[in-house]
């Protein structure tokens, strides 16, 4: 079973599953969680190590491959991870075809856009210099 | 055609006595929802006064120092725990094991025990380092 091919073998053999689609964004919500479990800990962790959260500190940390990383790995799979929650949530509780397309085109937008200027922040920092 | 009968439906909320598995349900909703909205406000914020200097890193610094800031970010810190303990709860039960009422309830109580303790020790440690 791949990330592409996410049908169960019934599913394979009835062509469908209960909503025709959805097995692939089911398993991405999971294998995201996965990830987010090594890189929220490993977020955690690195705050609590550093000597301190300066902006000097902070900067020059996220200026080293291991900092700048791992964070910008956690920046788009933590936006992935909660606009794949805040979807379910919203197609459990937004019945109407026309509110729910508007509400998840919307959420999609804030998430594209706020990964989009917290990666621009992000490497600003991280290939900006010593300042 | 027929016309459309009503169709029985399974029971609903009101229906069920509380129990700690549907309140880690709930609370999983909840904490996914909260560290989605501002969990990622905070992080976009900070990494954007990061990159802009360290004028604007101290102006968030400031603000997280005070006590709306410390409580918002205490109150990410215990969505996250139980989050994490909730969604590793639910990845066992989508494996199909832990259905049996027993452990069920058990491993749901664990959640709100555990992220409580391991939110409790990480700010107890940071406040006390901070002093």
């Amino acid at each position: 079973m791949s990330l592409g091919d996410s049908s169960t073998e019934l599913g394979k053999v009835r062509g469908l599953g209960s909503a025709r689609e959805g097995g692939e964004h089911w398993i991405g919500e999971r294998v995201s969680s996965i990830a987010l479990l090594l890189l929220g800990v490993w977020l955690i962790a690195s705050l609590l190590f550093l000597p301190a959260l300066d902006h000097a500190t902070v900067s020059e940390w996220l200026r080293t491959p291991l900092g700048a990383v791992p964070m910008a790995l956690f920046v788009i799979t933590s936006f992935y991870h909660g606009l794949d929650g805040l979807k379910v949530v919203v197609d459990d509780y937004v019945h109407e075809p026309g509110n729910n397309f508007a509400l998840n085109t919307a959420l999609l937008f804030l998430a594209v856009g706020g990964a989009a200027f917290a990666l621009f922040a992000l490497a600003k920092v991280a290939l900006g210099g010593a300042a | 055609m027929a016309e459309q009968r009503a169709r029985p439906l399974s029971p609903h909320l009101g229906i069920w006595r509380w129990g700690p598995g549907m309140t880690a349900s709930i609370f999983h909703r909840i904490s996914g929802g909260a560290l989605t909205v501002a969990g990622l406000a905070v992080l976009t914020w900070w990494l954007m006064s990061l990159a802009d200097g360290s004028d604007a890193y101290g102006d968030f610094s400031a603000i997280a120092g005070t006590w709306v800031g410390l409580v918002v970010l205490i109150g990410l810190t215990w969505a996250f725990f139980q989050h994490l303990l909730s969604g590793i709860r639910h990845l066992v039960t989508d494996a199909g094991e832990n259905l049996e009422l027993r452990g069920n309830k058990a491993s749901a109580i664990a959640t709100f025990v555990g992220a409580l303790l391991l939110t409790a020790a990480l700010w107890f440690y940071i406040l006390g380092v901070a002093k």
